[in-house]
């Protein structure tokens, strides 16, 4: 029995460490959530598999029949080359974007109020959590890479392009997830939220440059494309992957501010979730 | 932090309300370090309203709340350094194993790196888990399952330890089971243990002193046999609450928790059942 081993230090002494720093606190606590994440996906790959599914049709049937129509103006590049990285943004879109229920379940389970009750500021709990949403992401991201290789996709070679298009997919999947953990914090129920995210998933993906350019759009369609990241994300996405000509700094700057926005939001509302 | 002997929990006019309802009304509490002290009542009484107000999970409406002469109300996230958490429900990972349960909270405290295994191990061992450590924690049973949440909660060295309804739905086994690790934790390192029970036959055997709480009051507190023998002999703990209430716990008058608590009451013991 090591019980003895487990007493603490008394309150008052020395000997209990310091707090660290809040700048240390929010790269721990996003590494922390990320590696559980990790950890859950390496006991259970089934997950990898059956959410591979959708990303795959729409790149072997949507993809290869409009290939094939010539329908969608898209420059020099087949539209193969220009729907692989609106692919990548929306696999990335349809995994956070429930990813309130997972908190919502999370409270139904005790464990969100565990999590409240470290000393984890809520911001770095927020940030944390969507960043994870990101590695979930991640890992559909090489499922399409991959198959756009196999369908003959001319996408870069270059690792820091490779590199960039993962912390882009990161990005815009840790705002989505903050999105899904905002509505999750107003509306607190698993069945209200499933309705809202089926209800904003597809306007949010039809209303962005992921399945054609904004250009071909009319013209109160390209005012929601104009401010939904997800455009943001697809159009780095390209640049980065198929090199077409995007914007690079406008593309990430919008993405840290949406994150950035989307992380003092849901923290200001997960405390209504542990009442 | 006021002094090395302050109490652990000093609760001064706690009030707290959900819209009209007064969930705690203006009780009075205080809890000695080293103490196991158990809130006891029926769903509605008020117990888990005040744990998570002493836990910073609600805010202090009305009211003093110090925890080791830590104000919970401006001094929260070091109160929360002190203290270790099992709430009522079931509140494993169960995607992952035991030892990655334990070592996620670990890395939450901030336990240092060089010492997290150590710490991960030595919590997992006083609980009994570590022959099981690397199974999924989906696996264990409902008395695994408690005693790892007390090892999540233990990986910290906490200096309070707060248990929400730690038995509900085991079966008595399993209960002896926690109480006996509760017991031992205790004996070995001097914690403070808060514990809210609706079990009247385990506070008497395990808790220091008691309150009982009934509609957001306290209506009697000391130590389990001082209650009895105010009653005289051969008087239980359930006596003298319907002494102090003129209810039963089971009486129509009590047991107002609201669908949502007797929800969670209910699916916690048909996940451990």
């Amino acid at each position: 029995m090591r019980s003895a081993a487990l007493a603490g230090p008394p309150v008052a002494s020395a000997e209990r460490p310091p707090p660290p720093s809040l700048w240390r606190t929010f790269p721990s606590r996003t590494l922390t959530f990320c590696l559980v994440e990790l950890q859950k996906l390496s006991h259970d790959r089934t997950e990898l598999f059956t959410r591979a599914v959708q990303p795959v049709l729409w790149l072997l049937i949507f993809g290869e029949t409009f290939n094939r129509l010539h329908a969608i103006p898209t420059g020099s590049n087949s539209y193969l080359d220009f729907l692989a990285p609106g692919i990548i943004a929306q696999s990335g879109l349809f995994v956070a974007i429930f990813y309130g229920i997972q908190i919502i379940w999370e409270r139904d389970a005790g464990v969100l109020n565990k999590l409240l009750v470290t000393p984890t500021p809520r911001a770095a709990l927020i940030l944390g959590k969507s960043f994870s949403a990101g590695i979930r992401a991640l890992a559909q991201v090489v499922v399409v890479l991959v198959l756009s290789v196999i369908l003959g996709v001319a996408l870069t070679t270059n690792p820091l392009n490779i590199i960039g298009t993962f912390v882009v997919v990161m990005l815009g999947s840790a705002f989505f997830a903050c999105l899904s953990m905002t509505i999750a914090g107003i509306v607190l129920k698993r069945d209200r939220l499933m309705g809202i995210g089926q209800m904003i998933t597809m306007p949010l993906f039809f209303a962005s440059n992921a399945l054609y350019p904004i250009a071909v759009m009319p013209a109160w369609l390209r005012v929601l494309a104009y401010v939904n990241p997800l455009s943001y994300e697809v159009d780095a996405l390209r640049g980065m992957l198929i090199g077409t000509p995007s914007h690079l700094p406008l593309d990430f700057a919008v993405l840290l501010v949406s994150v950035a926005v989307g992380v003092t939001t849901a923290s200001s509302l997960v405390g209504r979730l542990a009442r | 932090m006021s002094a090395v002997a302050a109490a652990a929990v000093d609760v001064r006019g706690l009030r707290h309300r959900f819209g009209e309802h007064v969930a705690v009304d203006g009780i009075d509490l205080r809890v000695m370090p080293g103490e196991v002290f158990g809130l006891l009542g029926p769903n509605g009484a008020g117990k888990t309203t005040t744990i998570r107000v002493l836990n910073t999970l609600l805010p202090v409406q009305e009211g003093t709340v110090s925890i080791f002469g830590l104000d919970v109300r401006r001094e929260q996230t070091a109160v929360r350094r002190l203290l270790g958490y099992v709430p009522q429900q079931l509140s494993i990972e169960a995607a992952l194993t035991g030892r990655e349960n334990v070592a996620w909270f670990a890395r939450l405290f901030d336990v240092p790196r060089r010492e997290r295994r150590t710490r991960v191990d030595d919590a997992l061992e006083a609980m009994g888990l570590l022959d099981a450590a690397d199974r999924l924690a989906g696996t264990y049973s409902g008395g695994m399952v408690r005693r790892l949440e007390l090892a999540q909660a233990l990986v910290n060295r906490p200096a309070l330890l707060v248990l929400d309804e730690p038995t509900v739905g085991l079966d008595p086994v399993a209960r002896g089971g926690v109480w006996e690790r509760v017991e031992e934790l205790r004996l070995a390192t001097g914690m403070t243990v808060l514990v809210t029970t609706h079990y009247m036959e385990e506070a008497d055997a395990m808790c220091d002193r008691v309150a009982m709480m009934h509609l957001g009051t306290i209506r009697a507190v000391g130590p389990p046999e001082e209650l009895r023998r105010s009653l005289g002999p051969g008087a239980s703990l359930e006596d003298v609450f319907r002494r102090e209430t003129g209810n039963t716990l089971d009486g129509e008058e009590i047991g107002k928790g609201g669908l949502r608590e007797i929800r969670r009451t209910r699916r916690t013991a048909g996940r451990v059942g």
